[in-house]
């Protein structure tokens, strides 16, 4: 179990200081895959760089099964890196460079071959045991990186957009792999992207950064579904957002009132009042419907046709636009055309009221 | 392309290409392989009474550096003289190698590892005594070391000594001139490959369990090993054949190389003999840079394969 606690990065004095982090607090559970998502610049390196023990966080603490890793420097920490850009030894082979950790450790020499052999193993990179790390291909690199990370058995394993370099194909295998050698080693795995898509397929809980902080912790689906914030709902897959009245709140739910007057119920967190806020709807969960049934309705203003569904772009009366993505059956016949009179319809309780 | 070209063209295109490379093989011709000629030549001569040649081949040149013959016996020995100053010079030149390797590397690493825009600030504060005037330079060490020197003085003062160290016109002086003359040649190379050195390997090494010490030998050293050779060949050459530093701070017992030939051109009157020393000492150079073209390309193949 990792915790960190109030983990404050500063940069820079006075008027030009800078915080990379601003107050970051999480726990991350044994074996767990969490993910730290977040645009460009929002401080994802730094967090695993200050767990690692190449930043020194100017506040916070970092415990490491309640012990404090900030003393440490980091040949001290039971905590391995996979940097982004690789950074295999050139001058080594790429079993020297599997091996080179366990070496540090002082293990002994048969320990480290087998380790090695073992470790090779893993990554299916036996038979390239002996090539030197330039001539081998990116993903090949990228296994390698990952065998030398793992060789001394870390207690976490800390990734840096391991992924970002590779095509999609191999992307899609690497992804598998990481999961299966997390679940084969019981090491906890904390995995930075950007990669929204690589996150929810990937992790066991995500972490939502922006501008130095957490914005929202919580399983992939809990993210997608009920995001915290506009800025968690608008990184995340596609969202409509609806300026909406909050009526009531009950427990989990609110009573809520649309632009166009009709009132429905929508997921809310606790802390809700009621007043002016905003709903988010994800196009899926929404369906397009005569008008007369609808919650909302408009015109259907673009039609864009993406193989496996079609996205309806509807210009609402209250003058938003809302987009509706509905797959698409084998036999579907197209039943409405640009211009046509529509309405927009969801379920009650499938909208998300966004905190400000 | 090339093939398209008329047969006129392509022979004006050969001519100006040949006229190009004429000036860099004027000089070649003139400054390096021409006076090397002569000096060759010369070294098969017989010494003229007031210096110059005389125009008789013989190999007594060659014989005496390494041997000389008693006046009176006629019996042969090792030439003392020469194969001493031969050492020193070999000694003091690793020795001054070495010590710049000393302080260079950590210097080099101190100047890679500063932010981008301090580097060149710290390169030419390396850089401005290097273009000062050599003598001037070993002049200002004769200041600092000399019996009534800045240093003496210094150490007088603070009680360290009673009495003043004689540190000028000792092999130690020379040496000291020495690195502080060919540092920078020492820094500029191994600054440059250190440079290019990607410092999150550096990292990695950290992260995996290296102590600061096995990562500057297992990670930085290997990596900047080209740099560090040609910044020893680069001080170790020119300290061969150091001339002025031995002349003004080795005073006119502890010559070296550089110095014996002066002398066989000027009082010694044996032209012949100093042409032949200079030949030896191209070969001890032409050896150190085999050894540099067999080191470098050993990495050159590691990196390759
Ligand atoms: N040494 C430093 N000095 C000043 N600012 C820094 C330093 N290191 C990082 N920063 C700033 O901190 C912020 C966070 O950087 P960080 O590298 O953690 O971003 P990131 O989330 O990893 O982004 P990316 O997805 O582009 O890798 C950036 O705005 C960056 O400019
Ligand atoms: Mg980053």
């Amino acid at each position: 179990m990792i915790e960190i606690e109030g983990v404050t990065k500063i940069y820079g004095e006075g008027k030009s200081a800078f915080h990379a982090l601003d107050d970051v607090s999480v726990t991350i559970r044994e074996n767990e895959f969490f993910t730290l998502l977040g645009p460009s610049g929002c401080g994802k390196t730094t967090l695993l760089r200050t767990i690692a023990g190449f930043v020194d966080p100017t506040r916070g603490a970092i415990r490491l099964a309640g012990k404090s890793l900030l003393e440490s420097p980091p040949h001290k920490r039971p905590v391995n890196t996979v940097f982004q850009s690789y950074a295999l030894f050139p001058h080594m082979t790429v079993a020297q460079n599997i091996a080179f950790g366990l070496e540090m450790q002082g293990k002994p020499r048969v320990e480290v071959k087998e380790t090695v052999a073992r470790m090779l193993e893993l990554v299916r990179m036996t038979p390239m045991a002996d090539r030197q790390t330039g001539q081998i291909s990116g993903g090949q690199q990228q296994r390698v990186a990952l065998a030398r990370a793992l060789a001394p058995r870390p207690e976490v394993l800390l990734l840096d957009e391991p992924l970002s370099a590779l095509d999609f194909k191999l992307r899609k295998d690497m992804q598998l792999e990481l999961k299966r050698l997390q679940a084969e080693t019981g090491i906890t795995f904390i995995f930075v992207t950007h990669d929204q898509e690589e996150a929810l397929t990937m992790s066991d809980r995500i972490a939502v950064m922006n501008a130095g902080r957490i914005r929202q912790i919580g399983s992939p689906r809990e993210i997608y579904d009920q995001p915290a914030e506009r800025f968690v709902a608008d990184f995340i897959g596609d969202t409509n957002f609806v300026e909406i009245e909050l009526l009531e709140t009950e427990g989990e739910t609110a009573g809520i009132r649309l632009p166009s007057g009709r009132e429905t119920r929508a997921r809310s967190g606790a802390e809700a009042r009621p007043g002016k806020a905003t709903l988010a709807v994800r196009p899926e969960h929404a369906r397009l419907v005569p008008p007369e049934e609808a919650l909302m309705a408009g015109t259907l203003a673009e039609i864009v046709y993406f193989g496996t569904d079609t996205h309806y772009h509807v210009a609402l009366d209250s003058g938003a636009r809302f987009v509706i993505r509905q797959q698409n059956a084998p036999h579907h016949r197209q039943t409405h055309a640009t211009g046509d009179r529509v309405g927009v319809s969801f379920a009650p309780g499938v909208g998300q009221v966004l905190r400000d | 392309m090339a093939d398209d070209l008329s047969p006129a063209r392509a022979a004006r295109e050969r001519r100006s290409r040949l006229l190009l490379l004429t000036p860099a093989m004027i000089i070649l011709l003139l400054a390096a392989s021409g006076p090397l000629l002569i000096v060759l030549i010369y070294s098969f001569l017989t010494p003229g009474d007031y210096g110059g040649v005389v125009w008789k081949f013989s190999w007594d040149a060659w014989f005496s550096v390494v041997a000389e013959r008693d006046f009176f016996t006629d019996e042969l020995s090792f030439a003392d003289a020469h194969l001493s100053i031969f050492w020193r010079s070999v000694k003091l030149s690793l020795m001054t190698t070495v010590a710049a390797l000393i302080f260079g590397f950590p210097t080099a690493y101190f100047i890679a590892t500063r932010p981008k825009r301090s580097r060149d600030f710290w390169m030419l504060l390396i850089m401005i005594p290097f273009w000062t005037n050599l003598l001037i330079r070993t002049f200002a060490i004769m200041e600092l070391i000399r019996a009534e020197g800045t240093v003496n003085m210094l150490l007088l003062w603070t009680g360290i000594i009673d009495e003043p160290i004689q540190m000028l016109f000792t092999e130690f002086s020379i040496m000291l001139g020495m690195v502080y003359v060919y540092l920078p040649l020492m820094i500029l190379p191994i600054y440059a490959s250190m440079e290019r050195l990607d410092f999150s390997l550096v990292e990695a090494a950290y992260d995996l369990y290296a102590t600061r010490w096995r990562v500057l030998r297992r990670v930085i050293f290997p990596l900047v090993r080209p740099g560090v050779i040609a910044g020893s060949i680069l001080v170790f050459i020119p300290c061969l054949g150091a001339y002025v530093t031995p002349r003004v701070l080795g005073g006119g017992k502890n010559l070296m190389l550089g110095n014996l030939i002066e002398l066989q051109f000027g009082q010694g009157r044996n032209w012949p003999l100093g042409a032949a020393l200079s030949l030896s000492l191209l070969a001890i150079v032409m050896v150190a840079l085999i050894f540099y073209v067999r080191a470098v390309g050993r990495d050159g193949e590691k990196a390759h394969g």
